[in-house]
């Protein structure tokens, strides 16, 4: 479709010359296939990825009006886990060639020689299709939809289009790492509300930040391999300064949750105070040129980032558990 | 073409997870089932 095709033997050939790195040189010799063990199969799901799907996507289900009953709440996330999981080996399987260039996932499956490009391929469109059929049957087509939607996007516009192109790959293409909350709201009330928007509006404006942070220590990675990130493209002054405007557009957004009244108290006070964490990191990398505290600073960012936006949601949840969301607003205390 | 041992476990292995992952599918489908139509699984006529 985008001029490009892996073969089983895993030559990258095509007509997409300028952005084509050559796997021969780096990776192992590529396998006749079989060599996979259950484990390696499991590594081409991107299970730490997965993790944090899943866990926004429960977010969503957790916040959304009415009731799903617990079995159909675990096959809706299974069917989730199992789509990004997908997508993830699908990604795998089209980014093997810059994959084996880069010391971070030099390592995976296919760039190791343990798996061969026809078989990720294989095994991610069969779970592709799997998980959104089965999300669909059971639980409902919006967020069935909403699923293939999500894996589709991954990979034919991150993926294939936009990561070997532009350095706004991450921005566009984090839309797809955003959609789960809204999957999980899908998957209870069978459409899509305003509330998973903001959801999905904290998730892709922590995307940049995020990424950014990870780019500006691996710039070397990426610009071996040819993939135009940001570092790369404009250098990392100019990442630094982006950087710091996602951050501080970011904040706020993850308060509007508050405002909105799907969030209380708790969370508006703990949510500050990681914001005013985040921005303190992101100036951090912005003052911190040099080396090795601009490296420091900006694995500093990253790890926090990670952290971040794992408590946001799991306040967000905690709120939903013990039922304060709703007790416990600004509009209740204001009234009182 | 001649499998090695090593190819021979990693495919049995590899067998024996499609098994479980189609065990479990059967299981969640009729579990879901059960769960979507309640006590009218037993209304029909006999």
């Amino acid at each position: 479709m985008f001029g490009r095709r892996n073969t089983n033997e895993g030559t990258m050939v095509g007509s997409m010359t300028d952005t084509r790195y050559d796997i021969s040189a780096t990776s192992a010799a590529v396998p006749e296939g079989g060599l996979g063990t259950v484990g390696d199969f499991f590594a081409l799901l991107k299970p730490r990825v997965m993790s944090l799907v899943v866990f926004t996507a429960l977010v969503g289900m957790a916040v959304a009006p009415g009731t799903i009953h617990p079995v159909i709440a675990v096959t809706a996330l299974l069917a989730i886990a199992v789509g990004a999981g997908a997508a993830g080996a699908l990604n795998m399987w089209y980014d093997a060639d810059i994959d084996a260039g880069m010391q971070r996932t030099a390592m995976r499956p296919i760039p190791a020689g343990r798996i061969t490009p026809g078989e990720a391929r294989a095994f991610g469109a069969t779970l592709a299709g799997g998980s959104v059929m089965v999300l669909g049957l059971l639980v409902n087509w919006t967020a069935g939809a909403l699923l293939a939607l999500t894996i589709a996007f991954y990979l034919f516009v991150y993926t294939m289009w936009l990561k070997r192109r532009t350095p706004q790959n991450i921005v566009i293409g984090g839309a797809a790492g955003a959609c789960p909350p809204m999957i999980g709201w899908a998957a209870v009330t069978g459409d899509v509300g305003i509330e998973p928007i903001v959801l999905f509006a904290i998730i892709f404006m922590w995307t940049p930040p995020h990424f950014w942070a990870l780019a500006l220590y691996r710039a070397r990675d990426y610009e071996r391999v040819g993939v135009p990130m940001l570092p790369v493209v404009r250098g990392p002054d100019e990442t630094r300064r982006q950087i710091l405007i996602y951050s501080v557009i970011l904040v706020p957004i993850t308060l509007v949750p508050a405002v909105m009244g799907f969030a209380g108290v708790l969370y508006t006070v703990v949510t500050g105070l990681l914001g005013i964490g985040f921005l303190a990191f992101a100036i951090r990398v912005f003052r911190r040129r040099g080396e090795p505290e601009g490296g420091r600073a900006a694995r500093g960012l990253f790890a926090y980032s990670i952290l971040y936006l794992f408590l946001i949601f799991a306040i967000l949840l905690l709120e939903q558990g013990l039922g304060v969301a709703s007790a416990w607003t600004w509009s209740g205390l204001w009234s009182s | 073409m001649q499998l090695s041992e090593e190819q021979i476990r990693r495919r049995r292995m590899r067998s024996v997870a499609i098994a479980w992952i189609l065990a479990v599918l059967v299981a969640v489908f009729f579990v879901v089932t059960i769960v979507r139509l309640g006590g009218n699984v037993a209304n029909r006529p006999l």
